[in-house]
């Protein structure tokens, strides 16, 4: 029997080298890498995809199909690029992971680089978090001084170079085509796919997009096997993952586990709920992106599946816990005036929809909306989704239609109430 | 104002060096507005003609960049840029009352909703709101020159902005051990280290409850067969 934690990529946070190569290398870091360069990269992609490695950035795309996407013996050059752009709000895994520990993400990034015959690669790092980004020039740094980057690595004849790319405060260029499009230094707005960037990427490239926890998995499981990785986790969500608690409950924080754990065990280990006497209201498994759920789901496995079968996604296991004290619509209008904030412009829908679902909103928080505002909202939010180029446009009315699904009378009761029936103060971090 | 000799020789060289980093040249452009940013505090219109001018492309191409990007400014910024967030997690933890408390304090209008700066009268220190900032655990989260400031409180807040602007060495919660200031900032975006990596926690408090909880009750990741 699995235990309920499983700390892998979290391991040496607690030391306080924990960021050098050395403080990696006194677990094990850089043990994978002579090994993966010593097997045929068609063997390294082989043993991510038995793996079952499925893409932590949100969308659980397999890696390794990822990887067996990009064309060999094409003359072009390969790229990775590592997303590292983490901006959903709720999520805040890779942010630590990259400060308290690069040395594992570089060494994912030369084993994947590897795999998909890369000689450079690019962490594209939201520019808003100076010392993770500090830690990663630093690691870069050292990675290089050890031979582990540059030419003829370990003798291998494979040669890397790494950059550390920080972006410049724009949450659209998490989508990986309109990171792609900064990284050549243009606005960041997204392409349509096809042609996916596994065959026009970067530079009209074959690029490979991983997000940062993806590519740290790597080294694990190169080192332990596939079926190591495989044995945790569901039948179909193999392995662990980082699970980020946020909100009201006692204990925030980080919790590395295999998938399939539940909100319910979680909140138990994060000391429970934080204030006596307010129960869990509603909670985003992965992020603002996701649709809300409420203590109905406290028993669902936090997997791909399960969470879908409970009409969410995982995401990023971005956890953001909200108790009674919170107001729903007020959470919604937030999030949804994150978006309109966000959209690049480029698709009408995603561009006009926010910005009128926003309006719409603040009326109704305000306690002067009208019996056709809900279904306003969810007009112009059906008329969003599926008709802009990305994932933003998508999410947009995400926050607000789960909210009304769940909780529609608390939204017209802000009409009849001639306002937001609830304190703000209540649900602060100080408040008794 | 236009630069001087001296600082176009300096700047054209940590040019050639960014764009060097890169397969094309034009993927250097944001460090490159980076750069600039560095030098004035701001991205000027000198800054844009000197990007366009390593670049080969029109000062419009560069301006098109530069106003998409939140991160770069377009009026002379304060030393230290203080950010709020209130994004739904932080803002209901407790960063609205924060960023209220904090834009009266500074006698700025405390129901703005905008992402503009408010600025202290001695030009030191702006607030502005910020967007999820990737530190939910730790909310509600206060940054300074894109430094963190873990779970602060109103009255938290309002002593690290007087702090700031009485010049006292004021030390992020996880970062190095003395704020740097805004341009100094810049110039790490650019890619140009300030050797101060290794100060400051390996990972906050937060970061590490999954991981005390594992080793206080022997669990961990099974062993490989």
């Amino acid at each position: 029997m699995t235990d309920t934690l499983t700390p892998v990529l979290t391991a040496n946070w607690d030391q306080p080298d924990s960021f050098t190569l050395a403080g990696y290398s006194r677990f094990g870091g850089y043990k994978a890498l002579p090994k993966a360069l010593a097997m045929g990269p068609d063997d390294v992609i082989a043993t991510v995809k038995d793996a079952a490695l499925r893409g932590r950035g949100g969308a659980g795309f397999p890696t390794g199909m990822k990887w067996s996407f990009i064309p060999q013996n094409d003359g072009k050059p390969h790229y990775l690029t590592v997303n590292a752009d983490e901006s959903e709000p709720g999520t805040c895994k890779d942010i630590p992971l990259m400060m308290a520990n690069p040395h594992v993400l570089i060494e994912g990034i030369i084993i994947t680089c590897y795999a998909i015959r890369a000689s450079h690669a690019f962490i594209y790092v939201r520019g808003e978090v100076l010392h993770v980004i500090r830690r990663l020039q630093y690691a870069v740094a050292q990675a290089y001084e050890a031979g582990y980057l540059g030419k003829d690595i370990l003798g291998s004849g494979f040669d890397l170079e790494v950059v550390v790319h920080a972006g410049a405060g724009a949450y659209i260029c998490g989508e990986e085509t309109a990171l792609l499009t900064s990284l050549e230094g243009y606005r960041g707005l997204p392409r349509n796919r096809p042609p996916f960037p596994a065959v026009e990427g970067l530079y009209a490239s074959p690029t490979v997009i991983n997000n940062v926890e993806s590519i740290s998995s790597v080294p694990s499981i190169i080192a332990d096997g596939s079926n190591w990785f495989a044995g945790l986790g569901t039948e179909k969500s193999k392995g662990f993952g980082i699970f980020s608690l946020s909100g009201h409950v006692k204990i925030p924080g980080q919790y590395e586990a295999p998938l399939g754990i539940t909100l319910r065990e979680l909140i138990d280990l994060a000391g429970g709920m934080l204030r006596p006497g307010h129960p869990l209201k509603f909670w985003t498994p992965g992020g603002s992106s996701t649709p809300l759920l409420t203590h109905e789901h406290l028993d669902i496995p936090l997997d791909f599946e399960g969470v879908a079968a409970a009409g969410s996604m995982l995401g990023t296991r971005a956890l953001q816990i909200f108790d009674d004290t919170t107001c729903v619509l007020r959470a919604a209008l937030r999030w949804t005036e994150f978006y309109q904030h966000e959209s690049c412009g480029k698709c009408t829908p995603c561009r006009e929809g926010s910005y009128w679902m926003v309006r719409t909103l603040q009326r109704l928080e305000n306690g002067a909306g009208t019996d056709e505002d809900l279904e306003t909202i969810l007009d112009v939010g059906d008329n969003i989704i599926g008709r802009a180029f990305c994932a933003l446009g998508d999410a947009v009315p995400v926050p607000i239609t789960s909210a009304i699904k769940y909780f529609k009378d608390e939204i017209i009761q802000h009409q009849k109430n001639g306002g937001c029936p609830f304190d703000p103060a209540a649900s602060t971090a100080w408040a008794v | 104002m236009p630069f001087s000799e001296e600082t176009l020789t300096r700047l054209k060289a940590d040019a050639a060096e960014i764009t060097g980093r890169y397969p094309r040249a034009r993927s250097a452009l944001l460090p490159l507005l980076y750069l600039v940013q560095a030098e004035e505090g701001y991205v000027s219109d000198e800054g844009m003609a000197f990007c366009a001018e390593v670049l080969g492309i029109t000062q419009t191409e560069v301006r098109g960049v530069a106003t998409f990007y939140t991160m770069y400014k377009h009026e002379p910024a304060a030393e230290y840029q203080v950010g709020v967030c209130t994004n739904t997690t932080c803002a209901i933890m407790g960063g609205d009352q924060i960023y209220a408390e904090l834009a009266e304090h500074l006698g700025g209008d405390a129901h703005g909703n905008g992402h503009h700066d408010i600025k202290s009268p001695d030009g030191k220190v702006a607030v502005e709101r910020l967007e999820c900032n990737a530190a939910c655990d730790y909310a509600p989260v206060v940054m300074v020159n894109w430094e963190f400031f873990d779970n602060q409180t109103p009255q938290s807040a309002k002593k690290l902005v007087d702090d700031l602007r009485a010049g006292e060495n004021v030390k992020p919660t996880r970062g190095p051990n003395r704020l740097c200031t805004w341009k100094q900032a810049n110039r790490i975006l650019a890619g140009f280290g300030d050797g101060q990596a290794a100060e400051g926690p390996s990972a906050g408090p937060a970061s590490l409850v999954g991981l005390k909880l594992a080793k206080e009750r022997g669990w961990k990741a099974p062993e490989p067969s």
